[in-house]
């Protein structure tokens, strides 16, 4: 099998928009989602990621003093899961729960490296 | 009383009832190689209760604020470990533990009030585990489910507290290199595995409820959450089986009776002068209750038959009106059972009040030879 990583994109602001309860109902699609992956042994793992941060660019190593895209296109988190094909992979990420904050869902294969 | 000693009361009483619920609890959570683990956070969040509500006061839900304590904890102690080896994340639910996604939801999950019944009755199953020895399951039960120190268990067995922790530390180690799960037996097992439990039960009970104690506080306590423990297994549907209900009523017709049973200077006193007036109406009709419950299915058990005999001294307003025909016939099943030398003892006793002593020396010939009666000390059975 081989290893994928969901990178979401978006969805940040409309986050911030929901009330503690609305949000609760949301984060529990989460654990679903997430849960049902584990029980089928395809999760490897993932975090969601705080919407300020650094980005370093070049060379130079020139810091600027935020994410490196924003709005819809700032990196809100990340899944990595397991799946045997980029076709499979692509309809587990359909049912990621940041669709419904109107995210996208970048699928990308783990690169093994050398041999 | 002070405020300073109500907080104390209040803390110890709640210790009492919860800190077996949170000890399941963070065992499911962490894993139970990590018991120390789940120990320590429920140390943490006593002492801090005790801390805070010193000055504060005792919140209105003190219970509330002890198991949010104890889950902010753990979710401190899941965070600072991800990375290590300490807990195992590849059981698909503690998968969810690991990201921030999941964790505080599925944690709010683990302490849902069903979910904590159900994570209690597990490690009393666990700690029932029959490979484990009846004097270390005890032991354990009494240490993780009833909130009792070290000091409290060895109090409670007449016993030292190196003994105890030896006990412990055996019977954590078996957990841990088994790596057994809490989780209520499946219906095939059920039977078998929850008479493990009742006969551990039934010990703790028998602990506070025999005379070799002096210390009616601690009796008091030991009583009580035997029948708390019995209690949760009535609680909960998958469990709530016949002989749990025997059982429940044989410890409400003794408990009844037990001011009536030892004198202020401690001295055992004979059902014959027993003093009825003192016995506990309430409770009687408690045990009466539970022993209806009980009469469901096929089996009867010895605690059918235990609480059967119970009820009828308890029925009698006096000595002399005693049904001993009735209370012989019960004998006469429970050694069907099981050929056990002091229920024999026992039937003697019944037979000298119905045909007189010869016919009662004639049947203590009968287990002259039992080796088990030379270590029964208190031939009488209340």
């Amino acid at each position: 099998m081989k290893e994928f990583m969901f990178i979401i994109r978006g969805g940040d602001e409309y986050g911030a928009t929901l009330s503690p309860e609305e949000l609760q109902a949301h984060m529990k699609q989460w654990e679903e989602w997430m849960g049902s992956l584990a029980q089928k042994g395809k999760l490897v793992g993932g975090q969601p990621l705080i919407s300020t941060g650094t980005t370093i660019v070049g060379k130079e190593k020139k810091v600027i003093d935020r994410p490196f895209a924003e709005g819809k296109e700032l990196v809100g988190g990340y899944i990595i899961a397991k799946a045997d094909s980029i076709e499979e992979a692509t309809e587990i990420a359909k049912g990621c729960p940041s669709f419904e904050w109107d995210c996208s869902v970048e699928v990308r294969e783990i690169n093994l490296m050398g041999k | 009383m002070s405020a300073e000693e109500h907080i104390n009361h209040t803390v110890n009483h709640l210790f009492r009832q919860e800190s077996g619920k949170m000890v399941a609890v963070l065992v499911k959570i962490f894993g139970i190689e990590n018991l120390a683990i789940a120990e320590d956070v429920v140390q943490d969040a006593l002492v801090s209760a005790l801390e805070n509500w010193k000055y504060r006061g005792i919140p209105d839900n003190p219970r509330a604020w002890l198991y949010r304590t104890a889950k902010n904890r753990a979710i401190d102690i899941i965070r600072r470990n991800k990375h290590r080896q300490v807990i195992d994340f590849s059981d698909p639910q503690r998968q969810l533990l690991h990201s921030e996604y999941t964790l505080t939801t599925v944690m709010d999950g683990y302490w849902q009030k069903n979910h904590i019944q159900d994570d209690f009755l597990g490690m009393m199953y666990a700690c029932c585990h029959p490979e484990i020895s009846p004097e270390n399951q005890i032991t354990l039960i009494l240490k993780l489910l009833c909130g009792f120190s070290t000091k409290e268990v060895a109090k409670s067995f007449l016993t030292t507290e190196d003994t105890v922790s030896k006990r412990l530390y055996r019977t954590k180690e078996y957990f841990r290199k088994h790596r057994i799960e809490l989780r209520i037996p499946s219906e095939q097992q059920i039977e078998l595995r929850t008479n493990v439990v009742l006969s551990a039960i039934y010990l703790i009970f028998n602990e506070g409820y025999s005379s070799t104690h002096d210390n009616q506080l601690i009796r008091k306590d030991i009583i009580s959450q035997a029948m708390h423990l019995c209690k949760s297994l009535l609680n909960n549907q998958k469990t709530q089986l016949p002989e749990v209900y025997a059982l429940m009523s044989l410890m409400c017709f003794h408990t009844a009776r037990i001011q009536s049973r030892i004198t202020r200077e401690g001295a055992l006193v004979v059902l014959k002068d027993q003093n009825r007036r003192l016995w506990d109406q309430e409770l009687i009709v408690c045990g009466s209750t539970y022993l209806n419950k009980a009469s469901f299915g096929e089996t009867v058990s010895t605690y059918h038959l235990e609480a059967a005999i119970a009820y009828e001294h308890c029925r009698s307003k006096d000595y002399i009106s005693t049904n001993w025909n009735c209370i012989l016939h019960y004998y006469d099943a429970l050694l069907k059972i099981e050929k056990n030398p002091v229920v024999l003892l026992n039937r003697c006793l019944v037979i000298l009040e119905i045909k007189g002593a010869n016919a009662a020396l004639q049947s203590i010939e009968e287990i002259k030879d039992s080796k088990v009666i030379d270590t029964y000390l208190y031939i009488t059975p209340f």
